[in-house]
């Protein structure tokens, strides 16, 4: 089977999977996935150009995504200004300190001669400023994070409109790559993914407890839309015609008719809504398909594969095989940390407590592999497929074992206990289809294409 | 018949054919040495008799029976000893240890033959106890013979055991290698130093370009004027 | 109060809250690490799921446990997990040697990168996580039972005078002295016996191991039934101190994985060095130091805030980040483990 006809009848039967859920439990539902599919699919896209493209394997996918929603807050949410006032000086007097101590740091590494001596200025250098730091700091978050606490207590943002985080946000994700790409690119692949992950929870763990710049656990909420809210909606007059053709309007003016018709408004409300973020989204997958297949067919993706499938020989041909790495590394970053913009832009809310590497690292390593690796309409099916099951599992492991009735009664504590755990079966069922694909099938659903010449 | 014998092997590591219709034989107490230029095939030869190739075509028979089909593990179960050219010591195990585990699938008392071993190269017995990662090249090379030995094989392969190391230990090895060759082994050797592995041996083969080109005693290759001029170097 | 009894104070605060705590946690992060390193030693791949290997084995120590409670078996001061762990240890082995034999051995017989054992590691380790859930939930949960203190922090008090109390629990010496024994048995394993030695001479040089007629599989085998054994030890020490939750047993990985390449990857005693390192360094980076500044300096200074490298939030990044010092000056670690 070639891969066109491949990739037809599988996005086919997504299609169908998608109707089905639409028709069959609701079509918010269905779009809720389809949202959700289509940012996994920007996510696994990213991770498709490491890992695929370059043989990386980066364990900290989920830095990026966060990045990118942190991002999405500081960019869109309106200034606190008054946390500034109270904490600005001392915020900029612990800048200033960092800035020093790394200067210093720098002379004394560079003009020193080495030996003991320097290690210990060195020392003394780094603990010294890093008591600067650490009073300035304590100073300016104790103040921000004292500002109505209920509600703010961070510095806020910019309060642009969010639809410009999703760039904002891949250009931070790429810094962030580089920094990371400074300290472990250039390791073997176990190495780098252990450096990566560790990376992630750390970044993690920052979000969690700055709350001065995200408001950490306590997480911001209400974020601006780049679409229009449901209640304004069914104030809209085009929308209010537009429901009255399609259900027909409620002329006999009796009750039922009216509750029904409030309630296919509501209903509409949410689709429309969700079909707006749809669209958004559509043209973003679309723009970073069309450049990732480019740049996976020009001569720079022919030897980013090369370099995956022989680095001896491709530093041998005098390929710097650390900086390329370094380039993939932070442009399938930055891909990433769109996507997580775009996440939060969807949720409208940052929630640095659910990051976890399950789901915003492995599961983008499960979507990636069974879709096919190097192959980026394998990353979007692959996205797809994962998504679906990973949401899909859990109503109907529930409906499995609300289907026990014939072997354990309603209060038996086995079926109860079964109840609780039964999301939990999707955790089996992800491990059990990236075992069985990595044995069975281990180019995926959509293989890569073998290069015509290198 | 030979004792050891690999009769027109052909095959490669999966692409090409690396060696075509290559014929190498050893009897015991008998020295047999494969030399040739560079890129000849004869470590791969050697590995092939070892069964660590792909073979298309050929027989290898040890003592008359057929042992194409066997793996390197089962050879060596049949007496047939290895050691590589590079990477042939545990470096982290003591040179005691280096010699008990070549000696893993024997079930018997192993201290007798570890003493032959020691008689054989006395520096190993005073380095029982240390790291082999530690010993020069020398030594290693030394650990390394002895491992393949303590299995008491029927056949020694030696994949050059000289290189890298001084001509003086290089002498100090043949010596020895003569030394067990008389204690009954049949020894196959791959040299790069084909002028001084030529003197030592009773059998020698010459490949070109994975085929047989000479093959003669060692003296007589030694005398061939034209293996002289080109694999000798005058 | 005289200078010296200030000095006691400090030492006995420094026992309690930084000594006593980073041993036991430390011997707890060692025993997970040996599993690691074994494993990267003989399979060559770093396993994402050892720490929910470590997570299934303690599982099964607590339901043996509630079973034995429930019949009444117990220890007496010891807790009854002690009795349930063999048991346990047997279960998680075999666990282990089923995944081996329906995953991980395919990809050795195909002589697959060490890359795609890692990702199969990940589904294995998705899997796991999924069935502890399913099989316990997601609570903490409580398994302690007997004896909690060895040494209370009051009695202390009054018996020795200092303001300052210590408390030795219970688990904190089991661990220890559990761990010790168990490092013992290992390494008498790998010096002494002819499995123990064809283990390390397969670590050392796979194919002169070969070449020697020892037999990879049975290598590997061994190799799955000391970690798994020492995974299910280290998680319910772990547990016995603490508590368990299965989430927190994921998050064991990096200071485990931090701990074993800090020593120096594939090698046993690097990896039992590492976990007292990153334990040390986790608790006094993130230990409070104003009190002991205050007993130190007879009170003469009393610094403002809690003198503390880092809020305790930060327990992981420490490991990480001793673990990126360790890569970037010396990659094979302190005991010159495998360049990687």
């Amino acid at each position: 089977m070639t891969n066109s006809k491949r990739a037809t009848i599988s996005f086919s039967i997504m299609a169908l999977m998608l109707m089905i859920v639409g028709f069959g439990q609701s079509w918010n539902v269905a779009l809720t996935i389809i949202n959700l599919c289509l940012i996994s699919a920007v996510m696994s896209m990213g991770l498709n150009m490491q890992w695929g493209y370059a043989g990386l394997f980066n364990a900290g996918v989920m830095a990026s995504t966060a990045i990118g929603g942190l991002t999405a807050v500081l960019i869109s949410y309106s200034p606190v200004t008054k946390a500034w006032s109270v904490g600005g000086t001392s915020l900029t007097a612990t800048l200033i300190s960092l800035l020093v101590t790394i200067i210093a740091g720098v002379l004394v590494w560079k003009k020193m001669p080495k030996g003991s001596k320097r290690s210990w200025s060195m020392t003394a250098v780094v603990l010294t400023g890093y008591g600067f730091m650490r009073f300035f700091y304590e100073q300016a978050t104790s103040a921000i994070e004292a500002v109505d606490p209920a509600k703010t207590g961070f510095l806020g943002g910019l309060g642009l409109p969010i639809l410009f985080s999703w760039l904002a946000g891949g250009v931070a994700a790429a810094g962030l790559a580089w920094l990371i790409g400074r300290i472990a690119l250039g390791l073997r692949s176990d190495y780098f993914a252990i450096a990566t992950l560790g990376i992630s929870e750390i970044m993690i763990s920052i979000l969690k407890n700055e709350d001065w710049l995200s408001r950490g656990v306590k997480n911001v909420t209400g974020l601006e839309r780049p679409v229009p809210y449901e209640v304004d909606l069914q104030q809209t007059e085009w929308f209010i015609n537009m429901v009255h053709w399609i259900y027909g309007t409620a002329e006999d003016g009796s009750p039922a008719s009216a509750a029904a018709l409030r309630e296919a408004m509501q209903l509409s409300a949410g689709v429309v809504v969700k079909l707006c973020y749809s669209a958004l989204f559509i043209v973003v997958v679309l723009i970073i398909l069309g450049l990732a297949t480019r740049a996976l067919n020009s001569p720079w993706g022919r030897m980013m594969r090369a370099i995956r499938d022989n680095e001896t020989a491709a530093s041998a041909m005098g390929k710097d095989i650390i900086s390329r790495h370094r380039q993939v590394f932070i442009i399938g970053s930055a891909v990433i940390g769109i996507s997580g913009a775009m996440l939060t832009t969807l949720d409208g809310q940052f929630t640095p407590g659910s990051y976890i590497p399950l789901r915003f690292t492995f599961l983008i390593w499960v979507m990636v592999i069974i879709g096919g690796s190097g192959n980026n309409l394998g990353a979007i099916i692959g996205a797809f497929i994962t998504w679906f099951v990973w949401i899909e599992a859990e109503p109907a492991s529930i409906w499995l074992v609300s289907n026990l009735d014939i072997f354990l009664a309603e209060t038996s504590p086995l079926r109860l206990h079964l109840q609780e755990v039964a999301p939990h079966m999707r955790m089996i069922l992800m491990g059990l289809i990236l075992v069985l694909v990595l044995r069975f099938s281990p180019k995926g659903i959509l293989p890569e294409k073998a290069p015509d010449h290198y | 018949m030979s004792y050891l014998i690999g009769e027109k092997l052909t095959g490669g590591y999966g692409g090409a054919d690396i060696i075509k219709d290559c014929t190498l034989s050893v009897d015991k107490g008998e020295i047999a040495v494969v030399v040739g230029p560079n890129g000849a095939g004869k470590s791969t030869a050697m590995k092939a008799l070892l069964g660590m190739l792909n073979l298309r075509g050929g027989t290898v028979k040890l003592d008359g029976r057929d042992i194409t089909g066997m793996s390197p593990q089962q050879r060596v179960a049949q007496g047939m000893a290895f050691v590589p050219q590079n990477k042939n010591v545990f470096v982290s195990m003591t040179v005691e240890e280096n010699l008990e585990m070549g000696a893993f699938l024997r079930r018997d008392d192993i201290t007798e033959t570890m003493e032959q071993i020691y008689d054989l190269f006395p520096i190993l017995k005073t380095k029982r106890r240390q790291v082999a990662g530690e010993l020069s090249g020398g030594q290693r090379q030394q650990v390394a013979v002895g491992r393949a030995l303590m299995t008491q094989p029927s056949v020694l392969m030696l994949d050059e055991p000289t290189a890298g190391v001084s001509p003086i230990v290089m002498d100090e090895l043949f010596d020895r290698i003569i030394e067990v060759k008389r204690s009954g082994i049949a020894i196959l050797m791959v040299e790069q130093n084909a002028r001084q592995a030529l003197d030592i041996a009773d059998k020698g083969f010459v490949l070109v370009t994975g085929e047989n080109r000479f093959t003669d005693t060692g003296e007589a290759l030694l005398a061939n004027e034209e293996v002289r001029k080109s694999f000798l170097g005058g | 109060m005289d200078y010296s009894t200030d000095l006691l104070n400090a030492l006995v605060l420094i026992t309690n809250y930084v000594l006593i705590p980073s041993i036991s946690y430390g011997s707890q992060l060692a025993l997970g690490a040996v599993g690691v390193t074994l494993v990267f030693g003989i399979l060559r791949f770093a396993n994402f799921a050892h720490g929910e290997m470590m997570a299934f084995g303690t599982m099964a120590t607590i339901f043996i446990t509630w079973w034995f409670q429930s019949m009444g078996v117990s220890m007496g001061v010891f807790p009854t997990a002690l009795l349930a762990l063999p048991f346990a240890i047997l279960i998680t082995t075999l666990l282990a040697v089923v995944i081996d034999r329906s995953i991980f051995s395919f990809y050795r017989t195909s002589k697959s990168p060490p890359v795609t054992f890692v990702v199969a590691s990940v589904g294995v380790m998705f899997m796991l996580n999924g069935l502890v859930r399913i099989l316990i939930g997601t609570d903490e949960i409580i398994f302690r039972d007997g004896q909690k203190f060895l040494i209370k922090a009051g009695a202390f008090k009054k018996m020795t005078g200092l303001s300052e109390g210590l408390a030795l629990k219970q688990t904190q010496v089991l661990t220890f002295v559990l761990a010790v024994i168990a490092v013992m048995a290992l390494f008498w394993f790998l010096q002494r016996t002819r499995t123990g030695k064809a283990m390390r001479a397969f670590s050392d040089n796979e194919d002169l191991a070969l070449l020697s007629g020892i037999n990879p599989e049975r290598v590997v085998l061994v190799t799955w039934v000391i970690a798994a054994s020492l995974a299910t030890l280290a998680g319910v020490l772990y547990g016995l101190d603490k508590s368990f939750k299965p989430m927190v047993y994921f998050h064991l990985l990096l200071p485990i994985f931090a701990a074993a390449i800090v020593g120096g990857i594939g090698q046993p005693l690097g990896a039992i060095l590492g976990g007292y390192v990153v334990a040390f360094s986790e608790i006094t980076a993130t230990y409070a130091f104003k009190k002991f500044i205050k007993y130190i300096s007879h009170g003469d200074f009393a610094p403002e805030g809690l003198t503390q490298f880092l809020t305790t939030e930060y327990k992981f990044a420490v490991s990480f980040l001793i673990l990126v010092l360790v890569l970037l000056v010396r990659p094979t670690g302190l005991l010159r483990g495998k360049v990687l």
